[in-house]
């Protein structure tokens, strides 16, 4: 799966499913402050990423991950270990 | 002591989404029983059950409020914010007042069933998504509605089995009366899935009669075999008459009795003399006698044993004086955790419109049901003072005594 696949898939399920406005999605968004995702909605994103990637998100590699960018390049390299 | 008065009312069932749908199937006489295929497959005795659509909240609510919900919960949330919008309860209203909630539920089946088959297949409880506890415990319905409405009240939910509707209502009525609380949302909901009814129709109480699903569900009648399970949810506003007046609300109807007992007995079987304590309960706390009853709205459920108890004691306490008797579950179905309110609405229904609703499929009495006065047809009829009863599985009885105002 290349960059361009992984960024698309995420978008789409904080759209359809966390149903965070379109608009606010850019690559420097802060998850928290911007996005509004908060603790509960996190349980939700790990269900989204095993269910769409395959794999588990760990929540102590999570932890310096802060905006969009960050958290697609986390999973780029989760994706491609 | 104060009077706890009804303000406002939602219901959404299987004959009616809304309180005018649902008034023109009780005067229609209309069924909302039918057959679910799934349950054969799944292995139940019978397909039977109170068809339920389950509404549509995106777009209504938002996904923080909506994960939350389990099936019933949806239910329970159109129903009351019928009842609130009723009864002239706004945003600005809730925000200024404390308002409670006590809401009968007695299970979230389906999903405490499909986080443990999700956990079976994952082997990771943190696949399981952040709604699963929320829609998992059995307070689902209150935790949840009082999150989305920002209630600061009293807040917990009634679990008693069959009658926890009914308890609820009189409970946030007691609270209403000692002046604890102005405005109470009371009510019940009740899942409709397969996985949340196998274990109730595993005692083989459910109706069989498949060939002709409306004429399943006939309390009362000699050859009733059995419930037909259903549900949805129900919601009243209780509020206090003084309240009420000073907010210029439109008053339906008293609350002027509760009563309650427990047979003290067999865990699934009912009992004649625990029925009429309730019943007598209620009466006294109300004021009246019984000859003042119009009009009985019955637990009577279809099925062989408990029908024939509620027959007996109705019968001892009612048949000097016909009191019309009928039951709704003959066009509802067994509204389960539900029943309580939603009869307490369907009997509210009756007297703002002043009719009986039928007691539908009723054919032919039995030795027990012969005495009562059993409605068949829709009559026309003001009703002043109702009687709605609910008896449990564990032998908890309900009793509410309503007069309109």
């Amino acid at each position: 799966m290349d960059r361009a696949d992984i960024e698309k898939t995420i978008n789409e399920f904080l759209v359809e499913e966390i149903e965070i406005e379109e608009n606010l999605i850019r690559d420097d968004a802060l998850l928290k402050n911007d996005l509004g995702i908060d603790s509960l909605d996190f349980v939700d994103i790990v269900v989204l990423v095993e269910r769409n990637f395959g794999f588990k998100i760990k929540a102590e590699e999570m932890t310096d991950i802060r905006t969009l960018r960050q958290f697609y390049d986390y999973i780029e390299e989760k994706v491609n270990a | 002591m104060k009077r706890a008065v009804i303000t406002g009312i939602g219901i959404y069932s299987c004959i009616g989404k809304n309180v005018d749908e649902v008034t023109e199937s009780l005067r229609a006489g209309r069924s909302g029983i039918g057959i679910d295929p799934v349950r054969t497959e799944y292995g139940y005795r019978s397909p039977l059950t109170g068809i339920v659509e389950r509404p549509v909240l995106k777009g209504v609510l938002e996904r923080r409020a909506r994960v939350g919900l389990a099936e019933e919960g949806e239910y329970a949330y159109v129903a009351t914010a019928q009842a609130m919008q009723d009864a002239g309860i706004d945003e600005d209203f809730l925000r200024e007042h404390e308002i409670g909630i006590f809401y009968g539920n007695d299970s979230s089946a389906k999903a405490v069933i499909e986080a443990h088959t999700t956990c079976m297949e994952k082997k990771d409880t943190t696949l399981l998504g952040s709604g699963a506890i929320f829609q998992s415990m059995n307070s689902t319905v209150t935790m949840n509605l009082a999150t989305i409405f920002h209630l600061k009240g009293v807040n917990m939910t009634i679990s008693a089995a069959c009658a926890s509707g009914s308890h609820a209502i009189g409970l946030g009525a007691m609270f209403v009366r000692q002046g604890m609380q102005d405005v109470v949302i009371c009510g019940g909901a009740q899942e409709v899935n397969y996985l949340c009814m196998g274990s109730f129709d595993g005692l083989g109480v459910f109706s069989l009669r498949t060939g002709d699903p409306t004429a399943a569900s006939r309390p009362f009648d000699r050859d009733r075999d059995g419930l037909v399970p259903s549900g949805g949810a129900a919601t009243l506003i209780v509020e206090s008459y003084e309240h009420a007046v000073r907010r210029g609300a439109h008053i339906y109807a008293e609350i002027l009795g509760y009563g309650f007992s427990s047979n003290g007995g067999n865990i699934s079987q009912a009992d004649p003399a625990g029925s009429r304590r309730a019943i007598l309960r209620a009466v006294e706390d109300a004021g009246i006698r019984l000859s003042d009853i119009d009009y009985i709205n019955a637990h009577a459920t279809s099925t062989p044993h408990g029908d024939a108890c509620e027959a007996e004691a109705l019968a001892s306490l009612f048949a000097e004086y016909r009191t019309p008797v009928s039951s709704t579950k003959s066009m509802t179905g067994h509204e389960c955790w539900m029943a309580g309110a939603s009869e307490a609405v369907y009997t509210l229904l009756m007297m703002q419109h002043g009719f009986m609703a039928p007691n539908i499929n009723f054919e032919h009495p039995d030795t027990w049901s012969e005495p009562l006065n059993i409605v068949t047809r829709t009559s026309e009829k003001n009703l002043d003072i109702c009687l709605s009863n609910s008896f449990g599985f564990g032998g908890t009885n309900s009793a509410l005594i309503i007069k309109k105002l």
